[in-house]
C-alpha cells in the first residue's frame, strides 16, 4: 500500500523533470498508477475506466507549471477530474422539501447500510437546521424490532414516529404515513423502508410499489462507503426501479477510502447529499466532494483537518494565543491548551487518519505501539505543576521534576519529554511568529489556492502542490508544532515509544 | 435450495461479471494472450479480489502452459482451480468442542451480526447442540429487541440486560448462567464497531478480558462478520479486529446478492484465518458452511 498518489507518481515521472507539457506516452504510464490507486480505493472498474480515459485525454498536452513536478500536474488534474465527478466544489442542492406539505423522503438500500440511522440524522438535520416538522415512519416489516428501533431513535431526538401497527404491509403503513403527516401538518415525512438486494425480485418490487404510492419527492439511496466492486451493481438495481434524487454515504467516519462515492455517482447520477460521519445523531454532514476526491487518491482529508481545527479553535483562545505569540512566548499552560484542542479534534488517531503520509502513525497507534492516551497524560504532567512552573517552565529544577513526575503518576523522564516538546513547539512557534503568526497561517489555510510550500519543509514537500485543494502542509503541521509532517509532533515520537 | 444453488441464482441474477467478461472474449480454443489474461484480472478485480491478488492469479494462470489454447470454460476452470488452491486451507467448519463453548461475534456495524448469530444458533441447535444468547449489542437501539425476537423464533434461552448497559458484565453473568445451566454454546452478541474508532476497540477489548476472567480459555472462538459488499476495507477489518480481539475465525455475509466476496481470497492468502460460514439470505436457514471448492466455482462462474 501506498500512502500517497503523488509519491508513487513520483518515480515514474523522474526523468522527466524539467520538460514541457505532458505527452500521451507519459500519461498513459502515470494514468497505470491512478488505476490501481482508485481500485485500491474500491472505485468500480467499469467507472474506473472511463474515469481513466477521460482525465487521460485532459492530461495530454497539459502544460507543466514551473515549480511543480510531472507527477503532481497529474495528481492535480485527476484530482480536479474527480471534484467534478463528484459534484463539484458548491455545496450540493438543499434537499426539495419545499413543496405542498408534507414532502416525502423515502430511504433505500442494501441491508446493514445505515438507513434507519440515517433516517433519525436527516430527521434531526431537518428539524434543527431547517426547523421542519419532520415525522418518521419505518416501513421496515422484514428484520425484527427494526420500527422498534426508528421508535426509539424518534424518542432520543424528540421527532415524532409514526405509530406501530402490527400486521400492515409496507405500501399501507407508507399510506397511513402520508396522511397522518397530512392531517397533523408535518413538513416532512421520512419514510425508512427495510434493506434489499438488487437481486430480490419481490422486495425491489416491493420497493417501486411504494414509491408509486406515496410519490416521494425525494428518493435517497443509502450507500456504506465501505463497499466495494459490488457498489456499481447495487447503484444500476436501485436506479432502475426507483428515481433516485440523492445518495447519502454512510460510515464515512471508517479508514476506507471511499471509491463507492464515485461508482454511486457515476452509475446514479443523482448528487451525493450527506456524509454519515459517527454514531452519535448529529453525525451527518454535506457531503464535500473535494475532500473525499482527496481521501480516494489516498492524500488524506487535509481540508476536513483544516476544518475541525478552525471549528475548534475558539476565537477567544485563538486571539489570546495570538497575542502571546505576537510577543513569542509559548507556555505549559499554552502547550495544555494545544493538548486540549488535539483531544477536542477526535485525539491522536482522529488526527492522524486525517494527515497524508500518516498512515504509519496511524498504524503505530492501532497496535497500541503508541498510546492514545498520552494527551491525557501529558496533559496530567502539566497539571501537577505550579502555575508558576508552567508560566516559566525553565524553573523546574530536578527536584520539582520528582514531585511533578509523583504528582501525576509519571516518571521524570515523561516529564523531561513534556518539557522538551514544549520546547520544541515554543521554538517553531516563534517560527510561525515570523511568518505572520497564527492569523495568517489560518488564512493561509483557508486560501488553499494549491500553492507550493513557502519552505518546502520535509515530509510536507512531497505532498504539497498535488492537487488543486492542496494547502501547505508545512503549516497544518507547524500549527500543532510540527516542522513538518510524515513524522510525529516534536517530542511527541519519543514520548510514545515505551 | 443448496447455498450453491442461491449463490449462483444471484450471480445469474447480476451482472455476472466475471462470466461475461470472459464469455465476451472469445468462442473457441485460442492461446491464453495477453488480451485475455488482461480480462481475467479485471474480472477478478471486479469481484473484489483486489487487484494485488488478482495481478498474482494472473501471473500464475501466464505461467501455465496451454499449448492447444484454452476455451471459456477452461479459463473459468483453472480460475476457479486458482482461487480454490487459496481457499481450500481456511474452510474450517466451526468446532464445538468444549461445554460452554464462549462465541464471541464482532464487526463493523450493519455487517450482520445480530442475523448471523441467530442462523448460527439455529443450525447448532439442529445439530443437537443446546445453545445460549447474550445480547451484548448494548449501544444499538433495539438491538436487544431485535435479538430476543430471533432467540424466540429459534427457540433458544437469552441473557439480556439494558440499552446503555454495560456489555462486559453483562456478557460475564451470560458466561455463569450458561455454565450452570450446562449448555453447549454461548453466542455472545456484540455493538458494531468500526475498527478505527480506538476507544469502541478498547471495549472490546474489554470485554474479552472480563470474559477470559471467568475462564481463562473463553472466548474459545472470535468470530468476525464480513459483509460481502464490503470492499478492499474487509482487510483492515480483518487486521484490526484480529488485534484487539483476537478473531478465531470468519463468517461472511450477504452472499445472495450481487457481491462476489472475493475479498475473502485476499483475506486467506494474507491473514489465513478460517472461514466458517456464510450467510446467504435473510432466513434462519441461510447460514451455509463453507466450501472452498463452490465458492471458487461460483466466482469464476464456472459452476456448471
Amino acid at each position: 500500500m501506498f500512502d500517497s498518489l503523488s509519491e508513487r507518481l513520483g518515480g515514474i515521472f523522474e526523468r522527466l523533470r524539467g520538460r514541457g507539457a505532458l505527452t500521451e506516452i507519459d500519461v498513459r504510464a502515470a494514468m497505470r498508477e491512478v488505476r490501481v490507486a482508485l481500485l485500491e480505493a474500491d472505485v468500480a472498474l467499469p467507472v474506473v475506466k472511463d474515469f481513466i480515459e477521460n482525465a487521460t485525454q485532459r492530461a495530454i498536452g497539459a502544460e507543466v507549471i514551473k515549480s511543480v513536478t510531472p507527477g503532481q500536474q497529474v495528481v492535480k488534474i485527476v484530482n480536479d477530474c474527480l471534484v467534478e465527478l463528484l459534484g463539484g466544489e458548491d455545496e450540493p442542492a438543499p434537499l426539495k422539501i419545499a413543496v405542498t406539505p408534507p414532502a416525502v423522503v423515502m430511504m433505500v438500500g442494501l441491508q446493514g447500510s445505515g438507513k434507519t440511522t440515517s433516517s433519525a440524522k436527516l430527521a434531526s438535520w431537518l428539524a434543527t437546521r431547517e426547523r421542519k416538522k419532520v415525522m418518521m415512519a419505518s416501513l421496515d416489516v422484514a428484520r425484527p424490532a427494526a420500527q422498534e428501533q426508528l421508535r426509539v431513535l424518534g424518542e432520543q431526538l424528540e421527532i415524532a414516529t409514526l405509530p406501530i401497527i402490527a400486521g400492515q404491509t409496507p405500501v399501507q403503513i407508507a399510506e397511513r404515513a402520508r396522511q397522518s403527516a397530512r392531517l397533523q401538518g408535518f413538513d416532512v415525512i421520512i419514510l425508512d423502508t427495510a434493506g434489499r438486494l438488487g437481486v430480490d425480485e419481490a422486495l425491489m418490487t416491493e420497493m417501486a410499489a411504494i414509491a408509486t404510492a406515496t410519490t416521494p419527492d425525494e428518493i435517497l439511496l443509502v450507500v456504506d462507503s465501505l463497499t466495494g466492486q459490488d457498489a456499481v451493481n447495487v447503484a444500476s438495481a436501485f436506479k432502475e426501479r426507483v428515481a433516485l434524487t440523492g445518495v447519502i454515504l454512510t460510515r464515512m467516519d471508517g479508514d476506507a477510502r471511499g471509491g463507492a462515492a464515485l461508482s454511486m455517482r457515476s452509475v446514479t447520477g443523482a448528487p451525493i447529499r450527506f456524509a454519515g460521519v459517527g454514531e452519535k445523531l448529529d453525525a451527518l454532514e454535506l457531503f464535500d466532494a473535494r475532500r473525499v476526491a482527496g481521501r480516494i487518491l489516498g492524500m488524506g482529508d487535509i481540508v476536513g483537518l483544516v476544518e475541525k481545527a478552525a471549528a475548534n479553535f475558539e476565537a477567544e483562545q485563538a486571539e489570546k494565543m495570538a497575542e502571546k505569540l505576537a510577543k513569542g512566548q509559548f507556555d505549559m499552560d499554552d502547550l495544555r491548551q494545544q493538548l486540549g484542542q488535539m483531544k477536542k479534534m477526535g485525539g491522536l488517531s482522529g488526527l492522524a487518519a486525517m494527515m497524508p503520509g500518516m498512515g504509519a502513525a496511524k498504524k503505530a497507534m492501532d497496535s497500541g505501539a503508541i498510546n492514545p492516551k498520552l494527551l491525557d497524560r501529558m496533559e496530567a504532567i502539566i497539571l501537577s505543576m505550579t502555575p508558576k512552573e508552567r508560566a516559566k517552565p525553565e524553573i523546574i529544577t530536578a527536584k520539582r521534576k520528582i514531585r511533578i513526575a509523583n504528582g501525576s503518576g509519571t516518571t521524570v523522564q515523561d516529564v523531561n519529554k513534556v518539557l522538551k516538546m514544549h520546547q520544541e513547539m515554543a521554538n517553531a512557534m516563534k517560527r510561525l511568529k515570523k511568518m505572520g503568526g497564527m492569523k495568517g497561517m489560518m488564512k493561509m489555510l483557508a486560501g488553499m489556492g494549491g500553492m507550493p510550500g513557502p519552505d518546502g519543509g520535509a515530509g510536507g514537500a512531497k505532498d504539497t502542490g498535488g492537487p488543486g485543494g492542496a494547502i501547505d502542509l508545512g503549516a497544518v503541521g507547524r500549527m500543532f508544532g510540527r516542522p513538518g509532517l510524515g513524522s510525529l509532533p516534536p517530542g511527541f515520537n519519543k514520548f510514545g515509544r515505551k | 435450495m443448496s447455498w450453491f444453488g442461491r449463490l449462483t441464482q444471484g450471480l445469474a441474477k447480476s451482472t455476472k461479471r466475471l462470466t461475461d467478461n470472459i464469455t465476451g472474449l472469445a468462442t473457441g480454443t485460442l492461446p491464453l494472450d495477453d488480451d485475455r489474461l488482461d480480462e481475467i484480472e479485471e474480472a477478478l478485480i471486479a469481484a473484489d479480489l483486489g487487484p494485488a491478488v488478482a495481478g498474482r492469479i494472473r501471473d500464475r494462470l501466464a505461467d501455465q502452459k496451454f499449448a492447444k489454447g484454452i476455451d471459456d470454460a477452461g479459463i473459468r476452470r483453472v480460475v476457479a482451480e486458482e482461487v480454490e488452491k487459496v481457499l481450500a486451507p481456511v474452510a474450517v467448519p466451526l468446532a464445538i468442542t468444549r461445554r460452554p463453548q464462549v462465541v464471541l461475534v464482532v464487526g463493523v456495524n450493519g455487517s450482520g451480526k445480530t442475523t448471523t448469530i441467530a442462523k448460527l444458533a439455529n443450525r447448532l441447535k439442529a445439530d443437537g447442540k443446546s445453545v445460549m444468547l447474550a445480547a451484548g449489542d448494548t449501544f444499538r437501539a433495539a438491538a436487544i429487541a431485535q435479538l430476543k425476537i430471533w432467540a424466540d423464533r429459534v427457540g433458544v434461552p437469552i441473557v439480556a440486560g439494558d440499552q446503555g448497559g454495560d456489555a462486559a458484565s453483562l456478557a460475564y453473568d451470560a458466561i455463569r448462567k450458561a455454565t450452570d445451566a450446562g449448555v453447549d454454546v454461548l453466542i455472545i452478541d456484540t455493538a458494531g464497531r468500526l475498527q478505527n474508532k480506538a476507544g469502541l476497540m478498547d471495549e472490546l477489548a474489554k470485554m474479552k478480558r472480563v470474559i477470559g476472567k471467568i475462564d481463562a480459555t473463553a472466548p474459545h472462538d472470535v468470530l468476525l462478520v464480513l459483509d460481502a459488499t464490503t470492499g478492499q476495507n474487509a482487510l483492515s477489518q480483518i487486521e484490526v479486529f484480529g488485534t484487539v480481539a483476537g478473531v478465531t475465525g470468519l463468517v461472511m455475509t450477504k452472499l445472495d446478492g450481487s457481491a462476489r466476496g472475493g475479498m475473502l481470497v485476499a483475506a486467506a492468502e494474507k491473514y489465513r484465518l478460517p472461514i466458517h460460514a456464510i450467510g446467504v439470505g435473510e432466513g434462519m436457514d441461510d447460514l451455509q458452511p463453507f466450501d472452498a471448492a463452490e465458492f471458487a466455482a461460483a466466482l469464476a462462474g464456472s459452476g456448471d
